[in-house]
């Protein structure tokens, strides 16, 4: 284990004070475990926070259906590994209607099987807040968004009457029916939170490591086809080439790229060379201009 | 591109000893602030090449720099900014070089969005303060500066930005120094820094500028590198606001919170700031597993040498520099909510770890930030300073803001909409409070109330004018004055000829009405008697606060309901027709809004039943509710 630069230990320090904070104001309080990258940093923070005492409060997984299958084992390990109190939910209404990326194309798919499945769920559950790992460099609307980020009833955003945040005196009062998302990771970016999994050692899906996958070209991303359920294309034939993925979501809409990176060090230093952003290869915020604003007004996260 | 022969497209490598520094950028609407960020994530590599193309697409739709990348166009995140070209909100942007990763919170220039760069100023060590070597200061600019000073910053850099356009001028560039010193001369800042630059064209932005050979000093990025951003903190006496006990068992019993001043070492000895208690630190559980100390800013879990009562609220602190306990204060408060602020009215306090209701009890005056000088105010509106006396509920610790910015400053959360309705900074606490303890009185409420066998309270009476207050509060006295119990009724009316005659009908004089109306009815119930209270008190937070006054079970709402119409009808005092003919400004149920309550304990319809069964409903409360103790 590498000793922590000062920003990491600040970093950390100020993501477990934020973690405190949610654990202690809110009523029902539930950490969003994606199992991408950030929420696995997320789960090793929180999890350091109430050291030695146990995790205060649920994950809850949004399950699409169509993650990477390693996704699905990864955080089924983790969670037993860990001993963790994991929900998962799926939206079955979704499900009946047979919405997916491949039929319903990308758009309606993450409508209704990630931003319905997730007010869903919140609701079912009745949690009023709830801790994601989304970090303000991923996206410009996002750099915006408020650490405490205040929903109103209906899970909406507002990103025009936002409560003004000022030194770490987050405004955690909530109305019937309001909620918070809270975003520890907020002032991290996408290589601090690869620096903290090589210092503290933290396991994440191997599909971030490269390795000979089949892959299919497809509008421009190369697409790792994890099941039959995504048909070939004619003339299309899954080539094996050496590729990573930067992020994880939906197979059908995550690119991955070209990579001889195996480790952490590896990504690290594939990064410094990089000259294209995390999203890029995200199928879904290609859009429209503004569509993560779009999305996260209607309770995407 | 601009002359880009000196940029370098190397991301650096973070290192080992990378610190952090979080700057704001302020400045006035068209001085270049997003266009500097933007310069310093290209030329530090932050910027990504899938980034710069939506860059370049947007440039042509909505950018002002013709071919060229609008840098602006990268932070103006939200929609209506770049529909506009303007920047609406704190944006927080990210980079990096081997030696520090820097934050930067880009805040807007626009008058009316104060409170945002208040915000953003709130959690930043630094400020690179722009101006347009065109145009040298403004009130834009002397405005930011009197903000970051407020807020506490101490570093300033003075980016004297578009050089270019006025030929790399170095006469120009040192009239504006000269002049910002002069200026900054009353602020109190630690250090000036100014830099002659171009953001647009990168001179002195990350390297030398070769167009003003002249600047002996560092490019910009050097300068925010070599910033000292966290010595005072470390120096200041030791401080823990406790978030929370983890107690997983019956052998662990931690306090965790981050630190907000000095250093905690094991084994010394620490006093829980509102009982005195004093325990030693047995254990200091770290996120890197047990330490023998922690500093500033580190999240900790503190394990105490015994056991004491300690809960979220507290603070932690050395034992000879404690902070100071007290529920009465002078503050700086930026006042951020469109409502305007009224002394009276009850908010609720976030000061550390620690909600508590307070009111603004004075504004002592408003501060014009263009100059440092006092105004007079009776109220503070969005984006006004005012200094300002403040009193909470309950006593709460805290230091001067000047002394630690973590535990001198507060927010008020508006209690109805829950919006943060401002943000304060501690000056000192009020000597009266401080200096004037209560005196503990030998015969107390409970001898005085058991001698007239009655457990005092007080009823108090809201409604429209007109709906029966009065009438059935009249006959209420008189059954209870009849049955041998000891009452007092306050009347609006009455009161407003001696002791509330200095106060007229604005919205701030009946808050202050209410209140000193409360702290009479709080006195009476103290000599035992029950009291009863008639006032349309339209507002549901000035009852809250009166409320909040007294004990538990002490005060009765009751809601004497008649519709308007009825009111009017009747209207026994010939207000309600000067009313509608705009002879009464501000009357309620006409031009002022009246607020019902929301859970009274009793409500009277009184075209429901007669004012005296009214009245039989009121006193079989009281004895419900174990009022009265009948021979």
């Amino acid at each position: 284990m590498n000793a922590l630069s000062p920003t990491l230990r600040r970093l950390e320090a100020e993501a477990i004070h934020i973690i405190r904070e949610a654990a202690a104001e809110f009523r029902k309080p539930v950490l969003l475990y994606s199992i991408g990258k950030d929420s696995s940093v997320l789960l090793h923070l929180a999890l350091k926070a109430f050291r030695p005492g146990r995790l205060p409060f649920p994950l809850l997984h949004v399950d699409t259906t169509w993650k990477f299958k390693d996704m699905i084992r990864f955080r089924d390990d983790t969670a037993r590994r860990l001993g963790l109190d994991l929900i998962v939910h799926v939206n079955a209404d979704g499900l009946a209607r047979g919405i997916g990326p491949v039929a319903s194309g990308s758009s309606l798919h993450t409508q209704v099987m990630k931003t319905e499945a997730l007010r869903q769920a919140l609701d079912r559950h009745g949690f009023d807040a709830a801790l994601g790992g989304a970090r303000r460099d991923e996206e410009r609307s996002r750099a915006k968004e408020r650490v405490f980020s205040f929903r109103s009833a209906g899970h909406v955003w507002d990103p025009r009457t936002q409560r003004p945040e000022l030194w770490r005196l987050f405004n955690t009062r909530l109305g019937p029916g309001e909620s918070m998302r809270v975003f520890p990771l907020s002032n991290w970016t996408e290589i601090d939170v690869w620096h903290y999994v090589a210092a503290e050692n933290i396991p994440v899906v191997p599909l971030y490591f490269a390795a000979r996958r089949p892959v299919v070209e497809r509008d421009g991303a190369m697409i790792l086809r994890d099941d039959d359920r995504l048909p070939l294309l004619p003339g299309e034939t899954p080539a094996l080439k050496s590729v990573r993925f930067r992020t994880l979501g939906c197979y059908p809409l995550t690119g991955a790229i070209e990579s001889e990176a195996a480790t952490v060090e590896d990504i690290i230093a594939e990064m410094l060379r990089s000259r294209n952003s995390e999203r890029q290869g995200r199928v879904i915020d290609r859009d429209e201009t503004a569509s993560m604003e779009r999305k996260k007004r209607e309770g995407y996260f | 591109m601009p002359e880009s022969g000196q940029v370098s497209l190397e991301r650096p490598q973070a290192a080992g000893g990378q610190t952090l520094l979080r700057f704001l950028t302020c400045g006035s609407v068209d001085d270049g602030k997003s266009t500097l960020i933007g310069r310093l994530l290209y030329e530090s590599a932050a910027l990504f090449d899938d980034q710069l193309a939506a860059l370049e697409r947007d440039s042509r739709r909505h950018g002002t720099t013709g071919e060229a990348i609008d840098f602006a166009l990268a932070l103006d995140g939200l929609e209506a900014e770049r529909e506009q070209g303007i920047t609406i909100d704190v944006a927080y942007r990210y980079f990096s070089t081997p030696r520090r990763k820097f934050i930067v919170a880009d805040t807007p220039g626009h008058e009316q969005y104060t409170r945002n760069m208040a915000t953003g100023a709130s959690n930043c060590e630094a400020a690179v303060l722009l101006v347009d070597a065109r145009k040298g200061l403004l009130a834009q600019t002397r405005r930011h500066s009197i903000i970051c000073s407020l807020l506490g910053i101490r570093r300033v850099v003075l980016a004297v930005n578009k050089i270019d356009l006025v030929a790399f001028d170095r006469a120009r560039y040192e009239e504006i120094c000269e002049e910002y010193r002069a200026f900054a001369k009353g602020l109190d800042f630690a250090a000036i820094e100014t830099v002659p630059l171009s953001a647009r064209f990168g001179d002195n932005v990350t390297v030398p500028s070769e167009r003003t050979p002249w600047f002996a000093g560092a490019p910009l990025l050097a300068t925010l590198e070599a910033l000292d951003g966290e010595s005072e903190a470390a120096a200041r006496s030791f401080r823990l606001p406790v978030q929370l006990v983890i107690r997983p068992d019956s052998d662990f019993r931690g306090f965790a919170g981050t630190i907000a001043g000095g250093v905690l070492r094991k084994g010394a000895v620490v006093k829980v700031s509102h009982s005195g208690q004093a325990a030693s630190v047995a254990r200091i559980v770290t996120p890197g597993g047990d330490a023998e100390q922690a500093k500033t800013g580190e999240a900790v879990t503190v394990v105490l040498s015994k056991e004491i009562d300690v809960a979220r609220g507290d603070v932690l602190a050395e034992p000879t520099q404690l902070p100071e306990v007290a529920n009465q204060f002078s503050a700086n408060l930026i006042w951020m909510q469109p409502e305007p602020l009224l002394p009276g009215r009850s908010y609720l306090l976030r000061l550390g770890t620690k909600f508590t209701p307070a009111t603004v009890t004075t504004i002592k005056h408003r501060i014009n930030v263009n100059t440092l000088d006092p105004l007079p105010a009776k109220a503070l509106e969005a984006n006004e300073i005012g200094v300002v006396n403040i009193e909470t509920a309950q006593a709460i610790a805290f230091d001067a803001y000047r002394d630690n910015r973590e535990t001198g400053a507060f927010i008020l959360v508006d209690r109805e909409t829950r919006a943060t309705a401002g943000a304060g900074m501690i000056l000192h606490g009020l000597r009266r409070a401080t200096n004037v303890p209560w005196q503990a009185l030998s015969v107390d409420k409970r001898t005085r109330a058991t001698l007239k066998r009655q457990a005092p309270c007080t009823l108090w009476f809201t409604g429209l004018s007109g709906a029966g207050k009065s009438t059935i509060a009249n006959l209420v006295e008189a059954r209870l004055s009849r049955d041998g119990f000891h009452t007092m009724m306050l009347d609006g009316d009455n009161l407003r000829h001696g002791l509330n005659r200095d106060l007229g009908f604005s919205d701030a004089d009946r808050v202050e009405n209410i209140r000193r109306v409360g702290e009479v009815a709080k006195i009476l119930v103290e000599a035992g008697l029950i009291v009863l209270c008639c006032f349309i008190s339209p507002f549901r937070a000035d009852r809250r606060a009166v409320r909040e006054r007294f004990d538990a079970g002490e005060f009765l709402e009751i809601f004497v309901d008649a519709p308007l119409a009825t009111c009017i009808e009747r209207d026994p005092k010939g207000l309600y027709r000067k009313a509608i003919d705009g002879r009464i400004p501000n009357f309620t149920g006409i031009s002022s809004a009246y607020e019902p309550p929301e859970s009274p304990d009793l409500v009277l319809e009184t075209q429901a039943a007669a004012p005296d069964e009214l009245a039989e409903r009121v006193v079989a409360l009281l004895e419900a509710r174990g009022h009265l103790r009948r021979a």
